[in-house]
Formats: C-alpha cells, sequence, structure tokens
C-alpha cells in the first residue's frame, strides 16, 4: 500500500511536534464521540482532555446557543465527574441537562455575572483537576484569556468548554477573533428526523468542526444528545459517506 | 429616675428623665424594674458579637443602645444593603428587640441617621452624607446634653445651621467636641472601630515592630498566623467555620478579612489559600501594625479515615475549589439545582448549596424540556385553531415563522395551593418546529374554550436545543 509511507510519516512528525509543545506532560486522554467518522478526523480519536474547546451556536437561533449548550451538557455528561457550569445569565434549563445525561447533582452553577468573574471562576475550575469538565458561558474570549484557560486546563486533565454567547449585533463579529482554543465547534439546528406520524422527531444538529489543531475542518449531520449525551449517525446517513465541505469557514450570523 | 420607657408606658405619658414618685404619681401600679447598666453592657456586648458572627468582622456595641458594624464588603454575602438590614432588623424583630438601622459614610452619620431618620431603614449613597444628616436635630450629634442645649439657646436647631456656620466662632465659643462630632460624622475626621470579640476567642495576634505594607509581607504574616491558629482548633478539637482576619493600621484604622468555609476546616494550607486570594482587596495605607485572626465560627471536627485503595477510584474532592468561589463570588451564586415536584416549568428547581447532599432525585425524562428557559414568558402573535391544534405559524421579536411540525399539548394546571390566581388557570404547552429546523416552546394560557382558565394569549417560553 503506497500511502502508508507519507501518512505514517506524517503521523511521526505530528507526534515529535506535540511532544515538543508539551514539554513532557503527561500524554493527554481523549474523549471519543463514539462517532467513527468524527473521531478519526480529531487528532487521538476523540475530544482532547485537559484542552479549551470553543462551541458556537450557528445558523438560525444561534444567538440563544440551545444546541450549542446542548452539544456542550452532552461532552460534560461523558466526561464524568462533576461539572462546573459558568453563567453569565440564568437562563439555563436544567432538565434539559439531565436529559441530555447530565444529572443534577453533578453539575455546580456558578453566576459570575461579568464576564472577568466567569473567565477567573472557569479557570480556577480547570486548575483545581478534580472536575470533569468545565463549561463557561461568554461573549468574549480575547487571546490572552483563551491563553490562560488552555494553561489552566494543561495542569489538569479537565475538559474544558467555553460556550460563546452573544446578545447585539455587534458582538457577533467577536466570535471570529482567533484564539488559543484546541478545536471550534459550531453547532446549528436543523429539521428533526421526520416521523410517519405528526409531531416533532429526534432533533438533528449539523456539527462543524470549524477550526482545530492539527486536523482538517470537517461538517457532520447528526443526530442529537440522547439521554446518556451520545450524538448518533441519522440512520439515513449510516451507511454512505458523511457530508463534507471542507472549504465552509463562517461565523455564526 | 425613670432611666427607660416602653411603649405602653410611654403611651400612659411616661418618658426617660421623669422622677419615679412623679410616674408613679401617673399611673397606678406601674412596674418598675431596677435598672442594672453592668447587665445592659453585658447585653449590648453579646448583640456586638451576634452583629460581628452574623454581618461582618469589625463589629462593635455603640453605648447606650448601639451597635456600629463595619459592613464593607459584607453587604454582597446578605443581598445587597437593603436586603441586608431588613433581614437584620427581621431578626432582631424576631428576638423582641425594637430596631432601627442605617447605612451611611461614616460612624457619626450612621449613628445620626438610624436614630433620628423618619424612616426605620435609612440608606445612604456614598457621599451624600452631608445632604442625609443637614436636617438631623443637634442631639443626633452626639454631644454633651448640655452642649445641646446651649446650642439651642442660641438658635441652632438642626445640624445644616451648624455647617453653614463659620467654624473658628464655634470652636472658640463651644469647645474642640463640637466640631469634633461634626467632623466625624461627616467623615472629615477618621474614627476607628475597636471590634468586639466573643468571649472565648480562638484567635492569634501577631505585632510587628515595622508596619508591613507589601502584599508579600501579608501573605507571609498571614501563613504565619494560620499555624498557630490551626494548632489552637486541635486542640480544641474544632475546624473552622469561618475566619476572620482583621489587619490594624497605623492611623487606627481597622480592616478586615473574612472567609467563609462549608465544611469545618483546620488544613493550614487550605486556610491560608483562601486568606491570601483576598491579600488584594486590604488598603494597607501607611502600613499594617498588627494582624488578628481569629476562627469566629467554629465546629466538632471530625476526623475521617482516608480509604487508602489502589484500585478504588474515589471521587475527587471539589471543597476547596466551592470555598474558593463562595468567598470570591457570595453564597448565593453558587449552587446547585435541585429538582422539585411541580408541574410548572419555572418552579420545576430550587437552588442549593453546592456540597449539600446528594438524594439522587432527577426530573421525568419523559417530557422534553427546553435548554434554555425565557424568564419571564414572551408573548407571541399566533395563529392557531382552537382549542387543541397547536400554531400554524406564530411571530416572535418581530420575525414571522411558519410551523412545520408540533407536539402537545402537554396541559399544565395551576397550583391553586400556592396561589389564589392560579385556581383555574391552565397552560397548554406545545413542541413546535418551524421551517428551518428551529425548535421552540410555547405554550396558551388557558385550554382554548373556557376564559376561567387564562387569558387565551400564546407564550414563548423556551427554546429547544
Amino acid at each position: 500500500m503506497p500511502a502508508v509511507r507519507p501518512l505514517s510519516i506524517i503521523e511521526s512528525l505530528r507526534a515529535r511536534i506535540e511532544s515538543i509543545e508539551r514539554r513532557g506532560r503527561h500524554a493527554r486522554s481523549v474523549l471519543a464521540f463514539g462517532i467513527a467518522a468524527m473521531d478519526a478526523r480529531l487528532p487521538g480519536g476523540g475530544l482532547a482532555r485537559g484542552a479549551v474547546h470553543e462551541i458556537v451556536g450557528g445558523g438560525p437561533g444561534a444567538a440563544d446557543g440551545a444546541a450549542a449548550a446542548l452539544f456542550a451538557a452532552g461532552i460534560a455528561a461523558r466526561a464524568g465527574g462533576k461539572v462546573l457550569w459558568c453563567l453569565t445569565r440564568p437562563d439555563l434549563f436544567a432538565p434539559a441537562l439531565a436529559q441530555a445525561g447530565l444529572s443534577p447533582e453533578r453539575v455546580i452553577y456558578v453566576q459570575g455575572g461579568e464576564e472577568k468573574t466567569v473567565l477567573a471562576c472557569a479557570e480556577e475550575g480547570l486548575r483545581h483537576g478534580g472536575l470533569g469538565a468545565v463549561v463557561a458561558e461568554i461573549t468574549r474570549l480575547p487571546m490572552t484569556a483563551s491563553r490562560r484557560l488552555q494553561l489552566a486546563a494543561e495542569e489538569s486533565t479537565t475538559l474544558g468548554l467555553v460556550l460563546r454567547r452573544w446578545w447585539r449585533r455587534d458582538e457577533v463579529a467577536e466570535c471570529g477573533q482567533p484564539n488559543a482554543a484546541e478545536t471550534r465547534w459550531q453547532i446549528s439546528v436543523l429539521s428533526s428526523a421526520p416521523l410517519p406520524v405528526p409531531g416533532v422527531g429526534r432533533p438533528r444538529w449539523r456539527v462543524a468542526l470549524t477550526r482545530a489543531r492539527a486536523a482538517e475542518q470537517a461538517d457532520f449531520e447528526l443526530e442529537a444528545c440522547d439521554d446518556a449525551g451520545r450524538l448518533a449517525v441519522p440512520a439515513a446517513l449510516g451507511d454512505r459517506p458523511v457530508a463534507q465541505t471542507g472549504g465552509r469557514r463562517s461565523t455564526a450570523a | 429616675m425613670v432611666l427607660a420607657v416602653d411603649a405602653t408606658a410611654a403611651a400612659a405619658g411616661l418618658h426617660a428623665g421623669m422622677p419615679v414618685a412623679q410616674a408613679r404619681a401617673l399611673v397606678p401600679g406601674l412596674l418598675i424594674e431596677k435598672a442594672d447598666p453592668a447587665a445592659d453592657a453585658a447585653a449590648l456586648d453579646r448583640l456586638a458579637v451576634w452583629a460581628m458572627r452574623h454581618y461582618a468582622p469589625i463589629a462593635a456595641a455603640d453605648p447606650p443602645a448601639g451597635v456600629i458594624i463595619d459592613t464593607t464588603g459584607a453587604d454582597h454575602l446578605h443581598g445587597g444593603e437593603t436586603a441586608m438590614l431588613v433581614g437584620m432588623l427581621a431578626r432582631l424583630g424576631a428576638a423582641g428587640l425594637a430596631a432601627r438601622a442605617a447605612i451611611a459614610d461614616s460612624w457619626g452619620a450612621a449613628h445620626a441617621l438610624a436614630r433620628y431618620a423618619a424612616r426605620p431603614i435609612t440608606i445612604t449613597p456614598p457621599g451624600a452624607t452631608a445632604e442625609a444628616i443637614a436636617p438631623l436635630p443637634l442631639a443626633a450629634l452626639r454631644l454633651s446634653p448640655a452642649l445641646v442645649a446651649g446650642l439651642q439657646t442660641l438658635g441652632f436647631v438642626c445640624i445644616a445651621d451648624l455647617m453653614a456656620q463659620p467654624r473658628a466662632p464655634l470652636a472658640r465659643r463651644f469647645g474642640p467636641e463640637l466640631l469634633c462630632r461634626l467632623d466625624q460624622a461627616l467623615g472629615r475626621l477618621a474614627e476607628p472601630i475597636s471590634p468586639a470579640y466573643p468571649p472565648d476567642p480562638i484567635a492569634v495576634h501577631r505585632h510587628f515592630p515595622e508596619p508591613i505594607a507589601t502584599p508579600e509581607a501579608i501573605a507571609a504574616a498571614i501563613a504565619a498566623l494560620v499555624r498557630p491558629l490551626c494548632a489552637l482548633l486541635e486542640a480544641k478539637g474544632l475546624g473552622a467555620c469561618r475566619l476572620d482576619l482583621i489587619c490594624h493600621r497605623v492611623d487606627r484604622a481597622a480592616q478586615a478579612i473574612r472567609i467563609g468555609v462549608t465544611r469545618p476546616l483546620r488544613d493550614a494550607k487550605r486556610l491560608t489559600r483562601l486568606l491570601s486570594d483576598a491579600i488584594e482587596t486590604i488598603d494597607p495605607g501607611f502600613g499594617i501594625e498588627r494582624l488578628s485572626l481569629a476562627a469566629t465560627c467554629a465546629e466538632i471536627f471530625e476526623a475521617k479515615q482516608h480509604v487508602s485503595a489502589l484500585i478504588e477510584n474515589t471521587a475527587p474532592d471539589v471543597s476547596d475549589l466551592i470555598d474558593r468561589l463562595v468567598n470570591r463570588l457570595g453564597e448565593d451564586r453558587v449552587y446547585r439545582a435541585e429538582p422539585v415536584a411541580t408541574d410548572v416549568p419555572e418552579r420545576c428547581l430550587r437552588r442549593i448549596p453546592p456540597l449539600a447532599p446528594e438524594t439522587g432525585a432527577t426530573w421525568p425524562a419523559a417530557w422534553p424540556r427546553p435548554a434554555r428557559l425565557l424568564t419571564p414568558p414572551e408573548r407571541v402573535e399566533t395563529l392557531a385553531l382552537l382549542p387543541d391544534h397547536p400554531p400554524v405559524s406564530f411571530t416572535w421579536r418581530g420575525v414571522r415563522r411558519r410551523v412545520a411540525c408540533a407536539d402537545g399539548p402537554e396541559r399544565v394546571f395551576g397550583e391553586w395551593w400556592k396561589r389564589d390566581a392560579e385556581l383555574a388557570a391552565v397552560r397548554d404547552y406545545f413542541r413546535i418546529e418551524d421551517e428551518a429546523g428551529e425548535r421552540f416552546w410555547i405554550f396558551r394560557a388557558g385550554d382554548g374554550e373556557n376564559a376561567a382558565t387564562g387569558s387565551q394569549n400564546w407564550f414563548l417560553h423556551g427554546i429547544f436545543a
């Protein structure tokens, strides 16, 4: 097989870069999505623990970030351990998190009020190391702040999730700014799975990996979290390659 | 002589200062208690210690009948200044004490406003002290009765009259006391509060030969104080629930840091860390000459045996993280959600402390709930077939959306045992999806037929993922 040799060279180079970047810190574990097509596209085969991942809403309804919040909840549910959820506004509805597999006794809410406080609390939570995941809902994530979060996360194996939210038109542009997060996901809602009877089927999302260190962009059409926080490939798509538009790079509007 | 009268006696025409014989003559069968100034003072001290335990580390008795508290940085832990004072008066009232309270920039102003302002609760915004105390009578300034009488003879009625006068003649005529009290009330002259101590303090003190001011020096001093305090706690078998660090500055002002922990603790490292987090809130001024560290609230410390199993995976302890967050933000802003057995969505959870015991309760999984809940629900204009069809289209925030598919209704009845208005109230919830794939939770107030069940208007209550 001629394709194997160059791939292995790239792999070994990646491993070397990784070891240089991490300067001998413990090897990172990953949290797999359990969807082969997704995990294959992520370095290490899943979301890296001890790193910060950014999640933004996309498409219509992006401002509410309901899908982005539930995507984060699903990841946090599967990450295990306690979860610190830092809020700026208390509009998150806990029963929905429970239905995504994140039981109420696992979530500790911190109502930070202003962004600075939320960032500080999230950093504190990441640095502590005893938590499974830390979720921070913020509007602005400048390079310095994201770098701080990333460094704090690297000290432990806690999964850092940053949920970007905005309330004014001029804040939308902020979400496109570069930062030090490991990956960036854009979650937009799609029409639910069609049912043979009247009713709303299982919700579907377009999950786009719009930026990732050491990985390419990818785009997936998935069914939303079930009661254990797992995503699924829609049945109709299960047997064919997942749609992929490599060049998509859009900010939510 | 009569020293104090209660409300009934005052209504009968008695007042403090009248001879006992005259009072007896006015009200036959009058109940007279002998004055016990020592017991009064002791009770006031106990009250000051209570205030110190409950509200802020720097509190002291303000004889004959007051308590002064330095609430700087303490109000947010009690839900703001107004909520703190309302709660304080309610607690004192429950204990049978009629009280009045005021917050102002200086001891003198707070003293005057608490006693002479019209309302029982007065809160003066920073910098507005002069206007607030101007209309109060002269006695509010803590002057001796003779001085007040002398001023009244000359036609001074309220504090505004004094503030309008040139200072030099006043000082010459009435001596230094008058201007000193006036300046103290206006905050021009510092008036340090020497904090009350509980009768059996668990406290350590440290004097510095040279005043310290740098954060590093303060941190080192804190570390050196925490160790002996932990030893004291250990000797008593206690763990600290709250620590007060009081910094006595060179200019005799006192500054305080209060930290609380969720479980009794005597781990020197963690306590030092918690105290050090708050160093930036200290203003050392010209330097700190003495530090006092006291465990003002201590409970029995239960020693736990750590299971040392290499295989077993124990849940990591996050109580130290929670302590740090609580000390930074306040108790009500770090919480867990606990399910409440009710069908009304906005009432179905309650905030509980983050380390409350885990009950394993959760919400029913059968009914989908939105990830974001709007409070209050937002009114939407709809086109819907009554009584039990979901809308065909609706307009929310100026955007008209056509409904592609819908689920429902899920009927929620009002809780008549909570509010009379909910006696017949009904909400019909629908989960709907528009043509773009956005999913919403909307409800109709009322059952669509009977006007008694609600206004029949539609509201958007949540957004599904």
